[in-house]
């Protein structure tokens, strides 16, 4: 397989699954919200913070607010994050693919992007943005249940696998850290078992709530939240989860060690969460970590399968 | 629907489907028989869904202008070209006639240069011809062939008669229209299908595939085979992902490939270099490799000629074979055929005035209100005059352009194109000009494709059916 093309494979994996994962977040939050209590300090702009997107957003808008928010990471060009730039991104990796990948995959794109392109107002004012964002994760879905469908397991697929499950991995990173913070916040007092609001939606927002219930069997509680999102061997969205798949992946592709020696690395990095007095902003100091880790991972998988040197090859 | 086929009427030209007594043409009474039964929406529906499913598809081609670069749609007219069985046949042997004597003449041309010595075609058009590349001289590529893949042009005139307008020997491009033509055809006329004996186009890929397998120079049992293209950004991008795709090899770029010491060409993969054999470039010979051509070229792969050279990688189409894509070439072309094959040429040639030679040049002066005038070496209906289109001013700079050079300007009469029923908005079906672009394989054997891509000018009357300037295209048909 051309490095080239391994790239794109890889990139076309990642986009696929930050646009369903944007897609969730927006979803879920948009839930969230209408759940809280009035008056609570939370708002939309957390959603800007959790995607270390602050910098970016100053530059571009006044008002934190939640049209300007949705607007920012649904629609705006200019944040190469958003949900539209990364369907352009995906466009693109999969139009340049499109010699390797299921031929359907080119249809169903490129559809998501006109509809994306022509719908995309509706994801920024509250009244459609659900039906919209329902769409752009089914179409999502359906691509994936596309290339899990009809793809060979080659070497192509291991890339798709490995950069599917680096986004999953992030995601899942930000989603716990999301939870964290919000547990921390302090709220005044109020009928709503604010724990229970929020775990269970970060518990959404992974697909993982029904999972979650058969799995572990026991209320929702920050703890077990954490310990199940972070150590599960058998859900597709953990990061224990996505982190074997990647080590399966590079396992199977060639010249892998340099990229198993950083997986290994971030394997034994662990945390021990007994209850949700552990929930400190050391927690949070942990999940940087592993955050900068996936980076170090991306940039070791660059460097060792696609950056190419010709002398190494002679 | 019934009466319109009354009122349609292709005056002084001969129309593809409609006789003159507006009874269809006997291959053709299927599909018009079943156009007479639909209500006008219905027709305007299909043609919706076709529009719909050319977006789905992502057909597109790219246009290049002023303010960029536009992905525009494929224009697809749904109304199939049909061609009966029985004149498909000489046109295709025809066609591989062409070919076939146009691969022993550019062979000569590098070599022996016979046809020259013998006199039949003029010395001055190899040495002043831009297309001939000294870097080629002395080379044979396997089977003698240079031109592996030949996109010819043919126009049926007002008797009925196909004549070929031109070859396009360099990087020809419109194969994967003419396969997705067919894939829309099929999504919005499946009930045809049943009834009509439609010859089928999809084994072109294939045919591809092992027409450039039999190029290589090792002898491996799976020689690696890549589509090299210039990128993403090159009108025909789409077609080269599409063929690479359909056959199943590797689709590269200039800057995925290398020469190494050894002469031999490598492609970067993720596990290391790998050996390429056979590679099918569309991109032009200017660009493909800058130690020898265009220094400043990107696109290309350094050392690429060099290895060609020494025998260890076959280039399709070969370097310099578009000596023979010049347009001051094609008046020869029956000549050549008589020359290397002994035989009468099956298909004729337009009439072809040439400028350098002085009485021919001093016609085309004297009526360039009446000619078509071509540059010997431009493609894509760039750079044309028509003449009963052209302003008294058009006609003074070109007059002026044939005096400076008079050797790098053809004039042809003004063709009377065929025409084809084509529906125009709102379920009118109006006749429009077409030409066809057949495709031709040669290398251990000759492949011609079933019909080719029919290019036809939407534009009421207009005679240019380049869709970089308005034109559009049918499924084609041959039935038996």
């Amino acid at each position: 397989m051309l490095s080239r093309v391994a790239e794109r494979i890889y990139w076309l994996a990642r986009y696929l699954e930050r646009i369903e994962n944007t897609a969730r977040l927006v979803s879920v939050y948009d839930n969230l919200l209408y759940d809280l209590p009035r008056g609570n300090s939370i708002s939309w702009y957390n959603l800007i913070v959790i995607n270390s997107g602050t910098e970016q957003f100053h530059e571009r808008y006044k008002v934190k607010s939640e049209r300007n928010v949705v607007k920012f990471l649904l629609a705006d060009d200019d944040n190469y994050a958003s949900l539209m730039s990364s369907i352009r991104m995906l466009r693109e990796n999969v139009r340049t693919s499109r010699d390797v990948i299921p031929s359907e995959t080119w249809e169903l794109t490129n559809e998501l992007y006109i509809y994306v392109r022509e719908n995309i107002s509706q994801g920024v004012n509250r009244s459609k943005r659900h039906e919209f964002l329902t769409h752009v994760i089914e179409s999502c879905q359906m691509i994936t249940g596309l290339l899990v469908g009809a793809m060979a397991r080659d070497a192509g697929w291991n890339f798709m696998i490995l950069g599917c499950n680096i986004e999953r991995a992030d995601m899942t990173t930000r989603m716990l850290d999301a939870g964290t913070f919000l547990a921390m916040e302090p709220f005044e007092e109020s009928n709503v078992n604010l724990t229970q609001v929020i775990w269970s939606k970060v518990l959404r927002s992974q697909s993982a709530y029904l999972t979650y219930r058969r799995t572990v069997r026991r209320a929702i509680r920050a703890s077990n939240v954490v310990n199940y999102l972070l150590n599960d061997e058998q859900f597709p969205r953990t990061f224990y989860y996505c982190v074997e798949q990647m080590d399966r992946a590079a396992k199977y592709l060639p010249r892998s060690a340099s990229v198993r020696t950083v997986l290994k690395d971030i394997k034994s990095l662990k945390y021990v969460i007994e209850s949700s007095q552990d929930l400190t902003d050391d927690f949070r100091s942990y999940l940087n970590e592993l955050q900068i880790d996936l980076i170090k991972l991306n940039e070791v998988i660059v460097e060792n399968w696609f950056a190419f040197k010709e002398e190494d090859a002679a | 629907m019934d009466n319109s086929w009354n009122k349609y009427q292709s005056d002084q030209f001969y129309d593809e489907l409609i006789q003159e007594d507006r009874k269809p043409r006997k291959a053709a009474e299927q599909l018009v028989n079943y156009l007479s039964g639909l209500e006008q929406d219905e027709l305007d529906q299909r043609k919706q869904m076709a529009e719909a499913t050319i977006a789905e598809m992502g057909v597109s081609f790219t246009v290049y202008t002023d303010e960029g670069n536009i992905d525009r749609a494929w224009p697809f007219d749904i109304l199939p070209r049909i061609i009966s069985g029985e004149d498909w046949k000489v046109a295709e042997a025809g066609l591989k006639q062409r070919l076939t004597a146009l691969n022993m003449f550019i062979n000569d041309l590098y070599n022996d240069q016979n046809v020259l010595k013998d006199g039949i075609i003029p010395e001055y058009i190899i040495k002043e011809s831009k297309n001939f590349r000294p870097e080629c001289v002395g080379m044979t590529p396997k089977f003698g062939v240079w031109a592996h893949i030949c996109g010819t042009d043919l126009v049926r005139a007002g008797d009925g008669q196909f004549y070929v307008l031109e070859d396009n020997l360099r990087v020809p491009s419109g194969v994967s229209y003419m396969l997705e033509n067919r894939a829309i055809t099929k999504r919005v006329f499946p009930e045809l299908f049943e009834n009509d004996n439609i010859r089928p186009v999809g084994d072109y890929p294939s045919q591809l595939f092992d027409r450039l397998a039999s190029l290589s120079p090792r002898e491996v049992e799976m020689p690696e085979i890549v589509v090299l293209t210039p990128g993403i950004f090159n009108s025909a991008y789409f077609e080269h992902a599409f063929l690479a795709q359909q056959m199943g090899v590797e689709l590269v770029e200039g800057s995925d490939l290398f020469v190494a010491d050894d002469d031999c060409v490598y492609m970067k993969t993720i596990h290391g270099a790998e050996q390429v054999d056979v590679i099918y470039r569309r991109i032009d010979d200017e660009f493909m490799d800058p130690e020898v051509f265009n220094k400043e070229s990107v696109l290309g792969v350094p050392g690429l000629m060099r290895a060609w050279r020494a025998g260890n990688v076959a280039l399709a189409n070969a370097p310099g074979a578009g000596v023979a894509d010049d347009k001051v070439v094609y008046a020869y072309v029956p000549e050549i055929i008589r020359y290397y094959l002994n035989e009468e040429p099956i298909l004729p040639n337009v009439e072809t005035f040439l400028c350098e030679n002085e009485e021919q040049r001093e016609y085309v002066l004297e009526n360039l209100d009446k000619l078509v005038v071509k540059p010997a070496n431009e493609s894509g209906g760039y750079g044309m005059l028509v003449g009963p289109h052209s302003t008294k001013k058009e006609q003074a700079t070109f007059a002026k352009l044939i005096k400076a050079n008079p050797r790098n300007y053809i004039a042809q009469p003004t063709l009377k194109l065929s025409t084809a029923p084509t529906l125009i908005a709102k379920g009118t079906i109006e006749p429009r000009h077409l030409d066809l672009r057949p495709f031709i394989l040669q290398a251990d054997e000759s492949y011609v494709t079933t019909g080719g891509l029919t290019r036809v000018a939407l534009k009421k009357g207009s005679l240019v059916v380049n869709s970089s300037q308005g034109g559009g295209s049918k499924d084609t048909w041959i039935v038996e």
